[in-house]
Formats: C-alpha cells, structure tokens, sequence
C-alpha cells in the first residue's frame, strides 16, 4: 500500500512491521520523530513492545544490549553526536555478536553544532564491526530495516541502516508499506542461540584473556583474539548472506535488485560517479545531463558499506577510465574515506591489469552546505576531461 | 507550465501548516497520475511564527533530486506579511504564478513577470467555522483555481481525509470558498 | 574572505545584534507600552525595569520610557508576561501600517 510519508516514518513502520519488542531511544534532531512515532504506536496497542525511555545514548544501546541478551528484538536510533555519545556501546555491541539494528539519520558531527546532513557520524562508525546499509530513498529505507533485521538474525552481528538527515528523513514521498502477513513470512520470530536466562545461568563479555583458556566443561574456549576474528570472519560472509536476503526479499515482495550496489547507466559508462545515499540519486541527474552532451557517465550507489563489497565494486568499475567519488565525510588528515577504501579494492583486484582506472574524490555538502545538482554537474563533466586533483576536492568551499 | 514536471514553493509560518497543505496537495497529484512527488520542508531548527519554506516537486516521473527547488513555478504565500521579507519570489519563472493569502485586493498587486491568484484565507477560514489564524486548507482552494494537475474533488478528498479527526468538514468548506473567491489573473 | 587568524579556524561567535539575523520579522505581535501603568515612568524614576531584566534578547532599553527595538523584538510576550502592572500588552503585528513597519 502506498503512502506519502517523510523517512523517519518509514524507518518507524519497518520496526513496527519487524515486531520489535524492545526500543530504547534518546532523541536528537533528526532522527527524533522515529522514537516519537514508535512511541505512538508502542502507546496504542499498535506495536507489543516495551518503550524504555533513557537519559542518554550511551544508555540506549546500552539497554539495547541487555535486551538483546535476553532473546528480544531490539530497534534503536540516532544522529551524530547520539552517535558518537553511544561509541562504546557501539563496539560492544559489535563484540558481544547481537543482532541489534540500529537507524542512524546521518548527521554532521560537532564541533562546531550542526544539525544538518553529512555522513561523518556513520563513517565514523565503520571499524566497529557493525554491518552498515546506506539508503538512497524511502523505499530502501523501510526495506533496508526488514532486510536488516533478518541478516542481523542470521549472522549475529549488529547493522546500522543509515540514511540523509532531512534530505530523506524530513522530505516526504511515496513509498509502498510491506503487508504484514509477508514480513512475518519474511522475517521469523527471534530464535537466538543463546539467550540469558535463570535456568542457564552465564556470564557474558567478562574478561577474556588474550589467551585461550580451558571452561568449566573441559573444553577449550576461544581468546579474544579468535573471538574477534570470528567477527570479521562472519561479517565477510555476510556479503553472501546479504545476497540471500536479497533475494528472500524479492521473492516475497516483488522488488529487489543487486544487494551491493546500484547501477545507473555504468554499463557503456567510461567514466562512473560512486556514493553513499541520496546524493547518488541527485547525481543521477548530472549523468542524463552530461549524457546529453554526449559524455558516456554513470553514477553508482553503494548499498552496503562495510562489510565493503570489495569483489563486486572491483568487477563493476573494471577497465572504466575513471571514478569519482562523491563524498560526505572524510577520514581527516586522509582523504574520504570512501574513495581510500574504493582504491584498496581497485588495486587488490585489477593492479597489473590494465584495467585499473584513475580514481578521483569530490568532498561536498559537509554540515549540510547545499549540494547544488549544477555544482555536481560542473565537477563531474570537469573529472571526465582530465584529472582535476590529487587530494580530495571540496565543492562549494567558500574560505 | 510544464505538464510533466511542476515545482511549487511554499512560503509560510512555522505552526501555519504550510507542510500540511503541501502534503495534501501532494498525496492528490499522486492519484492523479503524478508517481513522482517529493516535499521537502526547510531544515533545521523550528520555531513558531518564523518564515518557513515547503519544496512540492510533482513529476510524470520518479523525482531522483531532492535539492531545493530554484526555479518555482507557483510560490505559494500563507501570509501576505511575508511578502515584505527576504526575496520570496526568489527563482520565480517569468509567467510564473503568485497564489496569495491576502486582505486587500486582487487590483493591489502587479508585478511585470508574475501573475497573481489572490483571496483573503484568513476571513474565509473564519467564515467556514475555523479558529483565526488556519489558513493552511483554505490556501488549496486558492491553488486549486491554477492547477490543472489535480481537480478540486481530489483536493477536498485529500483535505477531508487528513483532517478527518479535526473538522474535515469546516477545512473542506474553507476550500470550497477559498476556491469559488479566489481573484486571478491566470 | 578576511584575514586569517585564529578565529578563522574554529566557530566564534559574540554577542550582539544581528548574528541570528533581522528576527523581528518572525514576530506575529509586538509588545505596546501603556506609559500612564509603567512604574518608571509614573515615578519619573528607575524603578521596576522587569520587562528590561526579563527580555530574552535584551531588545528592552532601561529607560523612562522602556523602548523595544522592532528590529529585533521576536515577539515571544514575556515583557507583556512579567510586567505587574501590566502595562505591556501584546497587539497584532497585522494592525500596524506597513510604514510603521521596518
């Protein structure tokens, strides 16, 4: 069914949808009017959840973690400096392999305070061990969540579903809402393998030593060491397990398409534009135009972040003249960090090819300076006809 | 006006319900063969009473752009007041259309590019049954005498159904009246 | 834009009119003084001033009379809330002329 509604309903109906149990949440503008609507629907019967109101965000995911624990479904989600406040909690979630799914309305980072739409805070986030999806619209916003919830059951480990602080959470469009009946089929009831319980009494993340150790049972138990490596094992195989989810999706709801990426006329393209989110959507604007004037351009989105899609971004861009990447954050005293990690893949996967193409990085719209589609225009036709710059370009700089 | 592609700016008050009409203007161009649409109200912090600014988008085709709009087709005025402020019809397409909440007189405003659609909201609002000051829906009836992308009984479904809890009735006469007063030039 | 210097490089602000821009054009209604129920006034001495103490945006002068400056009055009524007298009262932005308004 179709509705007109901004993002942050969007990601509110998937949870709904999802059958979260417990939502534990701070406000922070943007994201704020998710907890608000999930309050709603927790307060009228809608949703059959717990509503735990917290003082921080440090203790939203911190209870986020607990009830996890505990065998529920969890949903939590915030901005920037909620972000940044819950970072520890970040990593334990990410540690302690909990299927916790968590919207993070990307937004500007302080200081100086800033309330506007750049993607500093999730990129911040991205060693941590959490799965991130970026959404481009408010389709793959309410998808991504139920998408989310299923993969994050499946591989235990925590995924941020990331998407435009007001370009997507304040604007409004249509999108259609999942039926019920078909999430549920999508998305079974949470069968954890272990939950805490009295009967079974455990303790969970104590200290673990950086040796293996023999249990209570006589058996050998990991270290920290092989307990994080078991992270990063799962979360590269993830990758295969987000194709699965893909397509479960698709056979249930009659949409789907490549679960990493989103192409857009990159198939003949010589030259292809890469981001996260919306701004790829925006960009597609700038390839028609330059198509037009006969360039051979396209523009592709990322969809999965990290774990990154190394193989299927390498196989994409194989043999292209050039990539330019379009970015809302950076790794400071680097380059974005976006187009660092494109370049690893690139040189992992094609150096002594030939087909290795020259990459370029195009900072823009940082604290929520707006991105003119125009602007867009100008440096990405600029980036077609020679290489514009070693470092990175910020677009609309005014020093 | 382009048929395939119309960009509406609405300029209003915070607490005004600029956002609400756009909305309801919006949902009646997605039924009327319009899937592209995409409302994008000013960001950032909010306050009652300060000038606020809604982007309505409506497109033959799924709108992928969601950056403010510059070049307006219609600018929509909640509040004659405003019009003394910043460069409202900033972008304003020549030929492009002046849809005013307003007092005085259709014959007091002219403008050498623009043309004008005019009423005084605010009184029919009141004389509809509603409190002072909600001109939100009575404003779509003023649209909807330049408009040819949605009909009238579209509109007053769309009206009548988001405020179908607080007197859709009184909101939709608004309209009515608004729509049957409006003074235009188009 | 400017010299560089320190404060190029890190968000400074200071106080003073105009940085949050021409805000008395959000104000919906403006404080008017009664001068014949305003205690400094009555008295021809310093006296009260709470409209001057309780104004958010210091746009009350502390002076006989208390003047406001429309430029940046926002309208919030707290002067009016305060007053106890109640010499201000909060009247319609609409029913001043356009001249009489900047």
């Amino acid at each position: 069914m179709h509705i007109i509604e901004n993002g942050n309903v969007a990601a509110a109906l998937g949870v709904k949808l999802c059958r979260a149990s417990v939502i534990a949440a701070y406000p922070i503008t943007p994201q704020t009017p998710v907890t608000e609507r999930l309050s709603e629907y927790v307060e009228s019967g809608e949703m059959n959840a717990e509503y735990i109101p917290v003082e921080s965000e440090h203790s939203a995911l911190a209870v986020c973690i607990a009830a996890s624990s505990a065998g529920a479904r969890v949903f939590t989600a915030t901005s920037a400096n909620g972000l940044l406040y819950m970072h520890e909690q970040v990593q334990w979630a990410a540690g302690a392999r909990l299927p916790i799914v968590m919207c993070v309305v990307n937004r500007a980072v302080g200081a100086p305070w800033n309330v506007w739409n750049d993607q500093q805070d999730s990129i911040s986030q991205r060693d941590t061990g959490w799965i991130q999806m970026y959404c481009s619209d408010h389709q793959q916003i309410i998808d991504s969540v139920i998408k989310a919830y299923w993969l994050a059951e499946k591989v235990s480990v925590p995924i941020m579903v990331c998407y435009d602080g007001y370009i997507l959470s304040h604007t409004y469009m249509p999108f259609d809402v999942p039926d019920q009946k078909k999430v549920d089929a999508f998305l079974p009831p949470f069968q954890p393998d272990y939950a805490l319980n009295t009967e079974e009494p455990a303790n969970l993340n104590t200290v673990t030593l950086p040796d293996v150790r023999i249990d209570v049972h006589g058996e050998l138990a990991h270290g920290y060491m092989e307990i994080r490596y078991l992270l990063h094992e799962e979360m590269r195989t993830a990758l295969a397990v987000a194709g699965d989810a893909e397509k479960r999706f698709a056979k249930i709801f009659g949409r789907g398409g490549d679960p990493y990426l989103e192409p857009y006329l990159c198939d003949d393209a010589e030259y292809v534009a890469v981001g996260l989110g919306s701004l790829t959507y925006q960009l597609r604007v700038s390839v028609d135009a330059l198509r037009k004037e006969g360039i051979k351009v396209g523009v592709m989105g990322v969809r999965f972040y990290r774990p990154f899609p190394d193989v299927a971004i390498a196989n994409a861009l194989k043999g292209k003249k050039g990539v330019i990447v379009f970015e809302k954050a950076l790794s400071y005293g680097y380059e974005g960090a976006l187009v660092s990690d494109l370049k690893s893949a690139l040189y992992e996967h094609l150096a002594g090819t030939g087909a290795l193409p020259v990459v370029q990085n195009f900072i823009a719209g940082i604290g929520g300076r707006e991105i003119h589609t125009h602007d867009l225009t100008q440096n990405l036709r600029a980036a077609t006809q020679g290489r514009v710059a070693k470092d990175p370009v910020w677009i609309g700089l005014k020093l | 006006m382009n048929k395939e592609f119309i960009e509406i700016r609405w300029h209003g008050r915070g607490g005004q319900g600029a956002i609400t009409a756009a909305k309801i203007v919006a949902g009646a161009a997605f039924v009327s063969g319009y899937p592209g649409v995409v409302m994008a109200p000013s960001f950032g912090t909010e306050r009652r009473g300060a000038p606020v600014m809604t982007s309505l988008k409506i497109s033959k085709e799924k709108i992928y752009d969601l950056s403010p709009i510059e070049k307006p087709d219609i600018i929509v005025v909640l509040d004659h007041l405003l019009l003394n402020e910043a460069d409202i019809t900033h972008g304003l397409k020549p030929g492009g259309i002046i849809v005013l909440n307003t007092p005085k007189a259709f014959e007091s405003y002219s403008a050498e590019n623009y043309r004008f659609a005019t009423a005084d909201v605010t009184a029919i609002s009141v004389e509809a049954g509603l409190p002072h000051g909600m001109v939100n829906t009575g404003i779509i009836g003023v649209l909807a005498r330049i408009i040819d992308f949605a009909g009238m009984d579209i509109l007053i479904k769309g009206i009548e159904d988001e405020f179908r809890t607080r007197k859709p009735e009184k909101n939709s006469l608004a309209a009515k009246i608004a729509f049957e007063r409006t003074v235009t030039g188009v | 834009m400017g010299t560089r210097n320190y404060r190029r490089k890190t968000s400074h602000s200071e106080h003073g009119p105009g940085d949050g821009g021409r805000t008395g054009s959000w104000r919906v209604e403006r404080p008017v003084l009664n001068t014949s129920l305003c205690i400094p006034c009555k008295r021809k001495t310093e006296a009260c001033f709470m409209c001057w103490l309780f104004c958010p945006e210091i746009v009350i002068s502390r002076t006989i009379p208390p003047t406001v400056n429309l430029e940046y009055c926002k309208g919030c009524g707290i002067c009016a809330e305060e007053c106890p007298t109640k010499a201000i009262t909060m009247v319609d932005e609409a029913t001043f002329s356009d001249e009489d308004k900047e």
